[in-house]
């Protein structure tokens, strides 16, 4: 490069950069192609701007929502366990425990279709049609009594529905409702009579603990008389970490009650034998997540809305500790049902046609690689 | 408000007692002596003969072993997902006010996705002049700006609304963290597609399935709003949205959308879920607050507290907090250690930056009595945070978010402290 263009370049950037940066557009990034904009804008505002065209019923959105969504929020949206409850609630806003649903809270229907097409299923967001949204709403107006069961909602008819709450919002006010009163010279002095303790927290007993009972993450001592933690050595061998881990637990086993356990350990033993396909094991841990929102597994795994799955494979039906199994499956476990490869394959790709009266409200796995995935990853984890 | 005359007196005050009760502090140092030469002084010890760690043991460093308490915890019973869940920031166990972002609180409606700078994309659309959108290099052509900002959840103490319910800062006020980010001005970015007269809000989005997006009104997105790329002078971290969030000072955390994709400018609020169903302030008349945006201003004593007791016994303490206000600045923060009837002024260490996490401390001794410590920050708008009860005696019992009201602990004469409310 010429020493002439260089100092060109230098002067023409000292020019650059004494224009006011703010002026003028940088002409950056590139301008977006409608298809692009069709793929990421799909937000649908409360005046009805965004909805697809698209047509749904009641009917059909109590299949679809059946089979999608009443795994989490129950199959008359009255929520599962701690999963959003989505229908009832009405005049319980005032109440000490207010229900808040789409027909007790919810302002607005374009919401209600807005995350059911964008953000749900969980896990599997992004996968419900435009129509299979609209039946799913119409479906959540039938189940908080806001429709008929002949009802289909769709482009056309969408904005003529207003939910009951409509009108229970308001724009923040606490700079009228709340500052004034909380301005002003802070008291020193004599703020008040003394004070006494009212609530304690302790009381609850709500709070994680550390194994030494204290709230979890409280300060170790630093008394100089207190030893310090040995260093641990430079290379543990495995078998050593893993002894050391388990050791602050061996419970288990000795504190179950007797009578829930038989059927699980004699039945593991011998399906051990074949080896594991790592690539298998870890495609079954991505596709588990489907399962993991009611699923736990793992160390320290606890039953949540469904029972641990630690040791499932191979294990007598009904092997989870202190879970709540549903009759159809203590009958099946009574009649010696053990959940090995094909047992396991029949309930996940057709639950409800498998044992009837599971509490499992899911629709199933219709792919066999993906069933073969999941059971080789529950395998895989053991006891 | 630092080294106001008060706090100097105060501290006379204090030298003074400190002296009349120097012979206590010798018979406490005593102790030592009575077991004989102490061996960690008098004993080669390992460290002082052989080598430590060689350079690059840990090309990127943790912290030390004996820190592994100071860690994020998450209270398992509060959500059915993990993935869909929140954790606490340890802030018992720091100090100064920037929050590491290995330990900052996490909370995902999804999980925290792995998205790379080369799949990034930002797309700017709606009520503009031309629809753009950017790569990730794109955004670093763009004039930067730094600010120091809390993010603080709207649910921050939401579960102390009823009552005293958790043991320990870290779930009762930890759903808070303090960096400091770089990033893109949002202003730069709209002007870059040209908004439109009748654009009045912006819509964030992020890349995650649940997308959480949020209504922004214009005049805060060309205010301080910020599209940010670093943290604490670092990359963000996977669970803080890398490679891109947006950064909303004072504002609640929900607000500041991770992974954020889109951004579109319309007319009205998109009125989302997470802007009606969830963080909307419900009130004793069944009627709810919406837009509920702004932090009040708050502060809590980090030590000591449930997690941080009392165990070198009476004499010198140290009683530290943080004090934040989505408004502006701190100004100026009181401790009672009679549960609120009498207040001193702490001292403000360093410098209080607006929107931003501030310390405070103030050094006491400490004569063993049982304490019921409180904390109390007044921010520049001349606002002073109440009490839980004048925050209840408003909002009635049903609202969960925005709980800014003044925290009590109890220090009892063992040094153990429990979370209580008083009355």
């Amino acid at each position: 490069m010429s020493k002439l263009r260089n100092r060109l370049l230098l002067s023409l950037g000292l020019f650059l950069l004494s224009t006011p940066a703010m002026s003028e557009k940088l002409g950056l990034g590139r301008p977006a192609l409608p298809e692009e904009l069709a793929a990421w804008d799909v937000a649908v505002l409360p005046d009805g701007k965004g909805l697809k065209p698209g047509s749904g019923d009641v009917l059909t959105g109590e299949e679809v929502f059946g089979e999608k969504c009443a795994v989490c929020h129950g199959e008359f949206a009255e929520g599962i366990d701690s999963w959003p409850v989505l229908a009832g609630g009405d005049g319980t806003l005032t109440d000490r425990r207010p229900v808040k649903t789409i027909g007790s809270y919810w302002p607005h229907l374009s919401t209600v279709w807005d995350y059911v097409h964008r953000s749900m299923p969980f896990g599997e967001a992004q996968t419900v049609t435009v129509d299979e949204t609209y039946a799913i709403t119409a479906f959540l107006l039938y189940s908080n009594g806001l429709v008929d069961e002949d009802f289909t909602l769709s482009d056309k008819n969408f904005t003529e529905v207003t939910l009951p709450n409509a009108d229970g919002f308001y724009p923040d006010d606490r700079a009228e409702s709340e500052y004034p009163r909380f301005k002003g010279e802070p008291c020193m002095k004599d703020c008040g009579a003394p004070v006494k303790v009212t609530k304690r927290a302790i009381e609850l007993n709500v709070t994680p603990e550390d194994p030494d009972g204290r709230p979890a993450g409280t300060l170790p001592p630093l008394d100089t008389s207190a030893a310090s933690a040995p260093a641990p050595p430079a290379a543990p061998a495995p078998a050593e970490v893993a002894e050391a881990a388990s050791d602050p637990a061996p419970v288990p086993a000795a504190t179950v009650p007797a009578a829930d356990v038989p059927a699980v350990a004699p039945a593991a033993a011998p399906i051990e034998t074949a080896a594991l396909d790592p690539a298998l094991v870890g495609q079954g841990e991505a596709a588990f997540k489907k399962c993991s929102a009611c699923h736990k597994v793992g160390e320290g795994a606890k039953n949540g809305t469904g029972p641990v799955l630690n040791g499932i494979f191979g294990a007598a039906a009904g092997h989870a500790d202190k879970f709540k199994y549903s009759k159809a499956l203590t009958d099946k476990a009574a009649e010696g049902l053990v959940w090995n490869e094909a047992e396991l394959d029949a309930f996940l790709e057709n639950p409800k046609g498998f044992m009837k009266g599971t509490k499992m409200a899911f629709a199933g796995l219709k792919k066999p690689d993906e069933r073969a995935a999941i059971i080789a990853y529950l395998r895989s984890l053991g006891n | 408000m630092s080294d106001e005359p008060e706090n100097v007196s105060s501290r006379r005050t204090f030298l003074r007692q400190a002296a009349m009760t120097g012979a206590g502090l010798v018979a406490g140092a005593s102790v030592a002596r009575a077991s004989g030469p102490d061996p960690k002084i008098t004993e080669v010890q390992p460290w002082a003969s052989s080598f430590g760690d060689p350079v690059d043991a840990s090309p990127y460093g943790s912290p030390i072993r004996f820190e592994s308490h100071v860690v994020r915890r998450n209270v398992e019973w509060l959500t059915e997902s993990p993935v869909s869940s929140i954790n606490f920031t340890p802030i018992h166990a720091l100090e100064g006010t920037i929050t590491p972002q290995g330990c900052a609180f996490e909370r995902h409606h999804s999980g925290a996705i792995e998205l790379s700078k080369q799949d990034y994309r930002l797309m700017i659309n709606g009520l503009v002049e031309t629809p753009l959108v950017f790569t990730f290099e794109d955004l670093l052509r763009f004039p930067r700006s730094v600010t120091t900002a809390f993010l603080e959840c709207a649910a921050n103490g939401g579960m102390e609304w009823g009552g005293a319910q958790l043991e320990g800062c870290q779930f009762t006020q930890g759903m808070i963290h303090n960096m400091e980010y770089t990033g893109v001005p949002l202003r730069l970015l709209l002007k870059e597609a040209g908004v439109k007269p009748e654009g009045k809000w912006v819509y964030v989005e992020g890349a995650d399935a649940s997308s959480n997006g949020r209504s922004i009104p214009l005049d805060k997105a060309l205010d301080d709003v910020l599209v940010a790329f670093f943290a604490n002078g670092e990359a963000l971290r996977k669970e803080h949205g890398y490679p891109v969030r947006l950064v909303v000072p004072g504002w609640e955390g929900n607000m500041w959308v991770k992974w954020v994709r889109r951004i579109g400018i319309y007319d009205q609020a998109v009125e989302s879920r997470e802007e009606t169903s969830k963080y909307t302030d419900l009130m004793p008349d069944g009627r709810a607050r919406k837009w509920t945006w702004v932090m009040d201003a708050k502060s809590v004593i980090t030590s000591p507290s449930p997690q941080v007791p009392i165990r070198h016994g009476k004499g010198p303490l140290v009683i530290s907090g943080l004090a934040w206000s989505g408004n502006g600045k701190i100004t100026r923060v009181d401790v009672s250690t009679d549960g609120g009837v009498n207040w001193q002024e702490a001292r403000i260490s360093g410098d209080a930056k607006s929107k931003a996490l501030t310390r405070f401390h103030l050094d006491i001794n400490w004569d063993g009595s049982e304490l019921l410590l409180q904390s109390r920050a007044s921010d520049d708008t001349g606002y002073v945070q109440p009490t839980k009860d004048a925050l209840r005696e408003i909002r009635g019992l049903n609202n969960v978010y925005h709980n800014n009201g003044i925290q009590t602990w109890w220090v009892k004469a063992d040094g153990e402290v429990e979370n209580v409310e008083v009355a």
